[in-house]
């Protein structure tokens, strides 16, 4: 119910439309990822999903930022189903990466930002390995970019309100690792693709 | 007549003219499907079924009275808005101008009308709108093209805000004899707009051959504007008895309308150009966007919204 409303709210406000332009909706297991610009990123990504698929995607989000107890904890945990993430390296114990891999297991599909924080501009920066590190371990998932276009004007980083500006979620062709590609190349790769769709 | 009846037969009228247009685009469908289709008579067809929804969204608002139409007007206008400022390129530091705009500037506007506060509501935004937002951009601290994007957002307020809420400022003028018609002065001039546009592209559809200004907006011909426009002003003349002009009056009235309309078609063609693009949208299908089916109303409102208040207001 909460989702739903949710994702209305998003594509009155932004638009959030969904180009299909390399792929088509489909169940398969998917790492969509995205360009970072602004705390609507994932709402706008995850409401341009078709409803069946959006029950079964999770959005990857940061867990100092969408955790805690306030409107954005309950909106992260209710509304999108979010997984969180700890971006802090001292602090945490393990692997950052467990609860995804795990996800991924379940069969789940994930959303991801491998900037790893926002950026104020039109292009993604370069990828932290995080992306690297899950095709390795999920060969057969497919990995899809994903270019979210006028966020960053919409609501750029540091303000609260957004602008509703027309704003639209391309998704581009599935890529996958090749066996012998290196960590760089891959990330390069895979950051080229979302620069393509651009 | 009294409104009601006006309204009914209006709206008959209306809906006589779209099955007809309907009709023609199916048979015409159906002749190009043996050709393999056609791309413009699809768009046709589109067009016409984009009408069917527009025409009843503005019966509805009638039906439903004042509020809702100004209400309609006001989310009309925030589309218009979105698509202008969408095209345009913005910085961050042209955040809070924008939030301004959208969220105050935009409904207090419109609240003005609501409220019959004329001399507030045509000054707010030329004046102090204008003041205000290259206060608010420099604020941000972000010179950088500090004028052209002040400019711009003056630019997109001015015409998607201002200008198209003279449409609904319509049931603000008080004309002798005519006291809860406005809403039919209303769509009387949003039907002699859209007429004209419409009759404008069909003849020059058919007949069109010397392009007026080809770089700025390749299907406006002189043969489509003296056909079709000459038409409209002969449709807005027969239609005299909805508004409180005689039949010579309306005919004048329409000409200014159509050729205001004209104006405006040109000059946000001219814009839109300059920005970039083809069509400032994609929410109306076969149209574009909102801004594609509203730029001849936001130069023809205001002039004729002046005219009626100043020539037939007491």
């Amino acid at each position: 119910m909460l989702s739903h409303l949710l994702a209305l709210l998003v594509r009155i406000l932004v638009g959030a439309r969904g180009f299909w332009v390399g792929c088509q909706p489909a169940a398969t297991l998917r790492i969509y990822y995205a360009n970072h610009t602004s705390h609507l990123d994932t709402l706008a990504l995850w409401s341009a999903l078709p409803a069946d698929l959006r029950a079964k995607t999770r959005p990857v989000a940061a867990k100092d930022y969408w955790s805690g107890g306030g409107i954005r904890g309950y909106i992260a945990r209710r509304g999108f189903n979010a997984l969180f993430i700890d971006r802090s390296s001292d602090k945490r114990d393990g692997d950052p990466l467990l609860p995804l891999a795990e996800a991924l297991q379940r069969g789940e599909s994930l959303i991801i930002f491998p900037e790893g924080t926002r950026r104020a501009q039109a292009l993604p920066s370069p990828f932290k390995s995080g992306l690297f590190h899950l095709a390795t371990q999920f060969p057969d998932a497919e990995l899809v970019p994903v270019y979210l276009d006028n966020l960053y004007r919409s609501m750029p980083k540091g303000t609260f309100l957004p602008v509703p500006l027309t704003c639209s979620v391309r998704f581009g062709t599935p890529l996958q690792r090749h066996a012998d590609e290196t960590k760089d190349a891959f990330l390069e790769r895979a950051r080229q693709a979302i620069v393509d769709l651009a | 007549m009294n409104p009601q009846e006006k309204f009914y037969w209006l709206m008959g009228g209306v809906a006589v003219l779209l099955a007809v247009a309907s009709l023609v685009g199916w048979l015409l469908q159906r002749g190009a499907a043996h050709r393999g289709g056609s791309g413009v008579i699809d768009n046709l067809n589109a067009r016409i079924r984009a009408w069917w929804v527009m025409v009843a969204v503005i019966a509805a608002c009638f039906l439903l009275g004042k509020t809702a139409t100004v209400v309609l007007f006001a989310i009309a206008s925030g589309f218009a808005l979105r698509e202008f400022v969408t095209l345009t390129p913005t910085r961050p530091g042209d955040h809070l101008p924008l939030v301004v705009c959208f969220y105050i500037l935009l409904p207090v506007q419109y609240w003005l009308i609501s409220d019959g506060w004329y001399n507030l509501f045509a000054i707010f935004l030329p004046v102090y709108g204008f003041l205000l937002l290259p206060v608010l951009t420099a604020v941000s601290g972000d010179t950088e093209l500090f004028l052209e994007r002040v400019t711009k957002l003056q630019w997109g307020v001015m015409i998607t805000v201002y200008c198209i809420s003279y449409a609904p400022a319509l049931l603000l003028v008080d004309v002798p004899g005519y006291s809860g018609q406005n809403l039919l002065l209303m769509i009387y001039l949003l039907l002699v707009v859209q007429i004209s546009d419409v009759l404008q592209y069909v003849f020059g559809k058919l007949f069109g051959k010397r392009k007026i200004a080809p770089h700025v907006s390749p299907s406006k011909t002189v043969e489509g504007f003296i056909g079709g426009g000459l038409s409209a002003v002969g449709i807005g003349t027969a239609l005299w008895w909805v508004t409180p002009f005689t039949p010579l009056q309306a005919c004048g009235m329409a000409a200014v309308i159509v050729i205001a309309g004209f104006l405006g078609g040109l000059a946000l063609s001219a814009v839109k150009r300059s920005l970039g693009a083809k069509d400032w949208g994609s929410m109306i299908e076969g149209h574009g966007g909102m801004l594609d089916r509203l730029d001849s109303v936001s130069f023809a409102a205001p002039v004729f919204f002046h005219l009626t208040r100043y020539f037939f207001e007491l």
